[in-house]
């Protein structure tokens, strides 16, 4: 079956068996930053964003994607630099063996995209369904409060835009 | 330390950390696959014990697209070790690559190689087996009953009575037990159990292999002992070690489960017979029941104590279950002792015996503690039952009791890994301070024992005080090479083994400071068994002080090589020069750059590399200390408990990069509180694991952990690199007795069996006559 979708801005059109998830067609297309840790929803890390919202692509059939807009990992980082939640993340300490920050930091776009200056609560609730081995979570938690006040301090939004008024 | 250095001490920006973030292909799954490569599906035993009566491979090898199909029929017989351990390994050689009697639930049958992972998973349902189901040996007691089913009936010479089911025996002894506990003004005696868990790396077992242009075999493995590998896969398939090479790349995790060479041998062996490139990923469900676990263990511990609370007497005494093989079994078993019983070494009197058992229950192998986690959460709940006995606060009876720097403990001698150890002195010990702002950040004289209640939940406050080490003494060896490159970078190839910790980081950062270069001058590389020297590997809380040893000896040599170029350029006298900032400079101020010196040695005048290799075999093993602090509430309705403040002092030597050994710390904490409290294998009455996935074995999410806090202590050790100890392990030790502690501080029980589930939180409250129900 052919699926056409927009991966990290660029319109994309994939052949694909059925029963394909969207893990192993973003994967397949070379984003191997959507990691297959668990292969049933359990782990997150194979979060991407679908129309902004993270959601388990190992859940999901490729199919599903159809029109609709995807965001991986490799979609953060601009000819710039690093997003803002990369370099957070990173200057936090809350890189380990870095196979769950993937997944984490699309949780965490979605997550500043909602809830601009989220409490820690809000964090970890917003990281629920992401897991790491290796950090106990506190300097990824860190990571993504230090990458709120860097993004409210530019007054850009998790997309790179300029925040709208409201 | 942060002003005595320039790089080391300082959280510099890690050297993979770009790629990391941008998601780069740098993990085994990621890189490209190879055309004509085959995949791999396992079929493994449904059986605990077994023995395969026939084997019918004919359908599976007919299927369309089915290249291979591998069992016990057809593949090398000889026994080894999973262990990667160093060689001679000290675990018994009672595996074979595939075996006509299967021991465990998940036990290898058969595996299959097919162009698609769907029909190599296909093939498998295509293969008939025919066991001869035997009668299983399901606990510690069942396997050591007389006339107990033997696991392993044929022979095993190097088990050590496996005609006993026992796998391996420890035992060191000082003084006289017996008459120390007898004279004692005040003893306790404390039974704990423990439970099987598992390591859950997110990134499961994961290798490819193909051979290169000259047919040579490469193993691309996320293993944390590539050069163990290596000789362990050469030996079984007779492969000459020159015939293979080991990649390391990206490792996402391993904590002791990638110690293990579980699945390199079918890649090596598929692409030796067929030609072509081929991979196999262990499943979610294949990590949990065919990969290795936390040894569980009973452990008793008799302490005898004077009225000042001085002990006199520790009696340790080790059950273990090792599971189907011997993997790691005496060297866990050993570490039991020999990394708990010196933290408090005034005793004259101490015994420890052990033994490891076989059952036909999962593995057991090396898991991040290494017996320690075992060991200190019974000894630890003892010294608090000593406090109580004695009417003395835990903190007093820990400082009154536990080693100083220059101290030294008869157990350092007696007992190694799986030999006679190393006779130690503590070069440095911070645990006073540890125990001093650990206290004084949690609470402990306001809090503890005032049973704070709100509605049904009723607070508490415990700690526990833990050690480790620092690689294996005069068993552990890093290499380390640099060579200056023509714009004064280096190039800095370890053996060292970076599973995800940063160790690549702060490896660089040690050679940094030494040749006082900024650390992107630094080019890393690690773990390539053709490209960089040798390394036992990534185990035993060794990389920091054994690898960083060898690093820092090797900058050392190639600092002199640049000053003794620099003094031709200067015409100066070597050592009146000084290096800093990627200069040499002589006392006139006269001075060259490194790139100019690295022009003039590759091109110029006197042309030569510089370069250096250099090894480090430590002779001690100075061990980190942590005091430990935890609140906890527990609620007496349903036994629940909720960790509410988690607080770690640390005494590590100098931190090389100070985030990331407070990561090691918060990450091995939040695995402890997983274990502690809910974190179970779960085999069921047949020795079936119930726990299949991660929703079944439950890892802490962030919702589930507070917000755990590292304080790393002012320490300096005068024999690591820059003062440096050790830190990866230490912290999972800690939560079993400080969680256990706290509860008893809440509410009186005393928690001896893991993991602390509501259910046996609430039976321990209704038996004391203190849960919800009981009035």
């Amino acid at each position: 079956m052919r699926v056409s979708f927009t991966l990290n801005g660029t319109v994309t059109q994939a052949e694909v068996p059925p029963g394909t998830t969207l893990m192993e067609l973003l994967r397949g297309l070379g984003a191997v930053s959507v990691k297959d840790g668990c292969a049933r929803g359990d782990c997150g890390s194979c979060a991407v964003l679908l129309d902004g919202r993270a959601v388990t692509a190992c859940l999901l059939f490729a199919g599903q994607v159809e029109g609709r807009q995807v965001r991986t990992a490799e979609g953060l980082a601009d000819e710039v630099g690093l997003h803002p939640l990369q370099q957070a993340v990173l200057d936090a300490g809350g890189v380990q063996c870095g196979f769950c920050t993937p997944g984490i930091l699309m949780a965490a776009v979605d997550l500043l995209d909602r809830i601009p200056d989220p409490t820690e609560a809000q964090i970890r609730e917003g990281l629920a369904g992401n897991l790491c081995r290796c950090t106990g979570y506190v300097k990824i938690v860190d990571g993504i409060r230090d990458a709120a006040a860097m993004l409210a301090a530019t007054g850009r939004t998790t997309d790179g835009e300029e925040a709208g008024d409201g | 330390m942060a002003e005595k250095y320039e790089v080391v001490g300082h959280n510099e920006r890690r050297v993979d950390g770009t790629a990391l973030v941008t998601g780069k292909p740098v993990f085994v799954a990621d890189l490209p696959e190879r055309p004509g490569t085959l995949h791999l599906a396992l079929l493994t035993s449904p059986h605990a014990h077994a023995r395969i009566r026939a084997i019918d491979t004919a359908r599976a090898e007919a299927l369309d697209g089915v290249a291979l199909v591998l069992t016990h029929e057809n593949t090398p017989d000889r026994t080894y070790t999973t262990a990667g351990q160093g060689y001679p390994e000290p675990s018994p050689y009672d595996t074979r690559m595939f075996n006509p009697k299967v021991r465990f639930v998940g036990d290898r049958v058969a595996a299959v190689a097919a162009d698609s992972l769907a029909t190599a998973r296909a093939a498998l349902g295509l293969i008939d087996v025919e066991y001869e189901v035997l009668e299983p040996v399901l606990s510690i007691d069942a396997a050591l009953a007389e006339g107990a089913p033997l696991v392993h009936d044929e022979p095993c010479p190097d088990a050590w009575d496996a005609e006993h089911n026992i796998a391996a025996y420890s035992e060191a002894v000082a003084g006289d037990v017996e008459a120390g506990l007898a004279a004692a003004h005040t003893t306790v005696d404390v039974t704990i159990e423990t439970h099987y868990g598992q390591h859950v790396p997110i990134e499961p077992h994961v290798v490819s292999s193909y051979l290169d242009e000259h047919d040579r075999l490469v193993l691309v493995s996320s293993t944390q002992v590539p050069f163990h590998a290596r000789r362990i896969v050469g030996r079984l398939l007779d492969v000459p070690i020159h015939r293979i090479r080991v990649i390391k790349p990206r490792i996402g995790g391993g904590f002791g489960v990638k110690q293990e060479i579980l699945i390199e041998d079918l890649l090596a062996l598929t692409t030796l017979r067929t030609g072509r490139p081929a991979t196999m990923s262990y499943t979610r469900e294949q990590e949990f029941h065919a990969s290795r676990t936390r040894h569980p263990m009973r452990i008793r511990v008799r302490l005898g104590a004077d009225e000042d609370g001085t002990l006199q007497a520790i009696d340790m005494d080790v059950l273990s279950n090792t599971g189907a093989y011997g993997t790691h079994s005496l060297t866990v078993l050993s570490n039991v002792g020999s990394k708990t019983l010196p933290l408090y070494n005034l005793a004259p009197d101490v015994r420890f015996i052990g033994k490891a058992v076989y059952t036909n229950l999962p593995v057991a192998g090396a898991y991040r503690g290494y017996g320690a986690t075992q060991g200190q959460y019974a000894m630890e709940v003892a010294i608090d039952q000593l406090a109580e006995a004695l009417g003395m606060d835990a903190l007093e009876l820990r400082a009154r009791n536990h080693i100083r720097t220059g101290g030294t403990s008869p157990i350092f001698r007696a007992l190694g890994e799986g030999r006679e150890g190393v006779e130690q002195t503590v070069s440095s010990c911070e645990l006073e301070a540890c125990i001093e702002i650990g206290a004084d950040r949690i609470g402990w004289a306001t809090k503890r024992g005032r049973r704070h209640r709100e509605g049904s939940w009723v607070h508490g406050i415990g700690m526990s005080v833990h050690m480790q080490g620092s690689g294996i003494p005069l068993i552990d060896m890093a290499a380390a090479s640099i060579k200056l490159n023509d714009d004064g970078s280096i190039n800095l190839d370890v053996g060292a083994t970076d599973l995800g910790t940063g160790s690549d980081t702060v490896l660089g950062q040690i050679a940094a400071e030494v040749l006082a270069l900024p650390l992107e001058k630094v080019i890393v590389t690690s773990s390539d068994t053709d490209r960089t020297p040798f390394d036992t590997g990534a185990y035993a809380s060794s990389t920091t002080y054994v690898s960083g040893t060898a690093v820092q000896r090797a900058a050392v040599a190639v600092r002199d090589q640049l000053i003794a170029a620099a003094a031709e350029m200067l015409d100066a006298d070597p050592t009146t020069l000084e290096v800093a900032s990627e200069r040499v400079s002589d006392p006139d101020g006269d001075s060259v750059s490194f790139e100019k010196i690295a022009l003039r040695a590759l091109y110029g005048e006197n042309q030569h590399q510089i370069a250096a290799t250099a090894s480090s075999v430590p002779e001690s093993s100075p061990p980190p200390f942590i005091a430990s602090f935890a609140e906890v509430a527990v609620d007496t309705d349903t036994g629940q408990i909720r960790v509410l403040d988690y607080v770690v002092a640390a005494d590590c030597g100098t931190a090389v990069h100070p985030k990331l050994a407070e990561g090691q710390i918060e990450g091995a904490v939040a695995n402890g509180i997983g274990y502690a409290l809910v974190e179970d294998l779960a085999i069921d009455d047949r020795g079936r694991p119930r726990a299949i996935d991660l929703g079944r074995y439950k890892i802490p999410a962030a919702t589930d952990l507070p917000r755990i806090e590292t304080i790393l202590v002012d320490s300096y050790d005068p024999t690591g690199p820059m003062g440096a100890k050790s830190i990866a392990e230490i912290g999972i030790n800690a939560p079993l007795p400080t969680i256990a502690n706290a509860v008893h501080d809440a509410t009186g029980i005393w928690l001896t069996e893991s993991p602390f589930t509501s259910e046996r939180v609430l039976q321990a409250l209704r038996a004391q006559g203190s849960g919800s129900g009981t009035g």
